[in-house]
């Protein structure tokens, strides 16, 4: 197990103030961390600085081994102008592999043979060509993710992907992105489904004004801020 | 009428002008599709005051080549305004507008301050609305034309897939390190040229139709990026050509024309959309 990600006493804010602060901890290569906290703690500013978009304020976030920021997949809580978007699937899903091309103006049979198969693997390969913004959420989110997959097998961040899914979509999605943890690829989710994160996480990060637990599942289930949290939140 | 128009076309200068016209259209709607979903419509009509701003300065100083003046400044003020645009801290669109506004007064105010054409109103208005009659283009215009449009065509064809990934979504290019910045740049740089170009045909107030329509008129029917794309090439190549020939044998000014036949085109597109199903 090969660490991936360190973070040191990073702070997180924007110019008008600090949203969070203290944040330690490890990534290690076939971990499933899930990010857990409030609306507003600032889950989303920190996928933004693990991806290098927004730096820390203080601190040190660390890539290790080689391991570099651009070998992350990312799949973004969606934004508005994605909506009303011309865009079919396959163009989508391609578009992960930009990164891979380089300088080089377009793609080569490599990169599109890697979407054809991450699409079949996926099982949205008869979706190619429909268009992006008339499929279901569920569907879109499966595209998303196969973008992502094509801009990376080593680690995938999730920012709240279930968000606005049926209970089935949802744990279709679940246990897709688990499979994709069990062939070893490196998830950080973040999530408001506690019970998703009890069942699927290997460890959990949990964030307020700070750093509230970091650890095991196992460990934050005896922890005090898990214990709280399990029962505010009702889970099992 | 097709004798009048064969007629017409024993003159070169009436090839040349259909070839800018084409031309124009052409590279005008490429990078259109890319300006309405990025919400960068702003973009394109503040760089057309801002080239009327440099044309009129440019008229003042009396150079005799215009785009030396003209082409930098507004790729400068498309560099600018895209910086503007993107500060959260000042009112991205109230600055543009009074970059763009601002032009267009001090522009007119130096045309009439210092012109010595005896007709300074038809200058104006050609400037805004394009030029009344093509068949005055000047030949080191019309390669200026093709320069111009080779560049923007070439440019688009090389960026395309990275212009389609950074209009789709900006933070996942950047998060697999794609430069988005650059290609932000790129982008208003080129549509900076576009301006510059199709400015002497339709005009400064009219470009950002050029630029907008075909595109909006694609999407309403097409579904895929590329598809959108050459449907509004061709859909702007088309009413180019449609415009140049009714201006041509009804003396209507071209620019006005071209813009009337692509709003057709637009309601066109509309009822068929509308029929064609549930899509939206
Ligand atoms: N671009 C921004 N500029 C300034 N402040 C911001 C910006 N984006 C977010 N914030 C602030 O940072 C704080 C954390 O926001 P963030 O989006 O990280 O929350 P979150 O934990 O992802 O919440 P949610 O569960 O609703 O997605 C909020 O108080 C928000 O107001
Ligand atoms: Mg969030």
């Amino acid at each position: 197990m090969s660490k991936q990600i360190i973070c040191r006493n990073a702070t997180l804010g924007y110019e008008d103030g600090i949203v969070t602060e203290n944040l330690d901890f490890t990534v290690n290569s076939g971990d499933y961390l899930c990010i857990l906290g409030e609306n507003g703690s600032g889950k989303s500013t920190l996928i933004k600085a693990l991806l290098g978009l927004r730096p820390q304020l203080s601190g040190e976030i660390k890539w290790c081994d080689g391991f570099k920021a651009k070998e992350i997949g990312y799949l973004p809580q969606q934004t508005p102008v994605q909506r009303d978007f011309p865009a079919s699937v396959r163009e989508i899903v391609l578009s992960g592999c930009l990164a891979k091309c380089g300088l080089r103006p377009f793609y080569n049979k490599a990169e599109k043979e890697l979407a054809e198969s991450t699409m079949k693997q996926l099982h949205i390969e008869e979706l190619a060509g429909r268009c992006y913004r008339e499929l279901s959420g569920g569907q879109q989110q499966r595209v998303l993710l196969a973008r992502a997959l094509c801009a990376t097998r080593k680690m995938l961040l999730l920012d709240e992907p279930v968000t606005g899914l049926d209970p089935k979509a949802q744990s279709d999605l679940y246990e897709l992105i688990a499979k994709l943890n069990r062939d070893g690829i490196t998830i950080i989710m973040v999530s408001h489904d506690l019970n998703a994160a009890l069942k699927y996480a290997s460890h959990i990060l949990h964030i307020g004004k700070k750093q509230l637990f970091f650890g095991t599942k196992e460990n934050y289930l005896t922890s005090k801020t898990g214990m709280n949290f399990i029962e505010t939140e009702g889970g099992e | 009428m097709a004798e009048k128009i064969q007629y017409y076309f024993q003159f070169p200068i009436v090839r040349y002008a259909l070839i800018v016209v084409l031309l124009v259209a052409l590279c005008s709607s490429l990078l259109g599709v890319t300006l309405v979903l990025k919400r960068f419509s702003f973009i394109g009509d503040g760089l057309s005051h801002v080239a009327f701003g440099a044309m009129a300065a440019a008229t003042v100083t009396g150079v005799t080549n215009q785009m030396i003046i003209i082409l930098p400044i507004t790729v400068i003020s498309a560099v600018l305004i895209l910086r503007t645009g993107r500060n959260t801290k000042i009112r991205g669109d109230a600055a543009i507008a009074m970059i763009s506004v601002g032009a267009l007064a001090v522009g007119y105010m130096l045309i009439n301050m210092f012109s010595k054409s005896a007709n300074i109103a038809g200058d104006v208005c050609s400037t805004l609305f394009g030029s009344t009659s093509i068949l005055t283009l000047k030949k080191e215009k019309v390669w200026l034309c093709i320069g111009l449009s080779a560049i923007v065509i070439f440019i688009f064809v090389l960026f395309y897939n990275k212009i389609f990934a950074v209009t789709f979504d900006e933070n996942f290019s950047k998060a697999t390190g794609i430069d988005a910045d650059t290609y932000n740049l790129i982008i208003a740089i080129t549509t900076a040229l576009i301006i510059v170009l199709a400015m002497s045909l339709v005009g400064s107030l009219l470009i950002s139709a050029l630029i907008i329509f075909p595109s909006i008129t694609a999407m309403r029917i097409f579904r895929s990026f590329k598809s959108v794309i050459i449907c509004s090439a061709v859909i702007s190549v088309i009413c180019a050509g449609i415009g140049f020939f009714v201006s041509l044998l009804y003396g209507t000014p071209v620019g006005a024309t071209i813009v009337t036949a692509n709003i057709a085109v637009f309601f066109i597109f509309c009822i068929i959309s509308s029929f064609s199903g549930t899509k939206k």
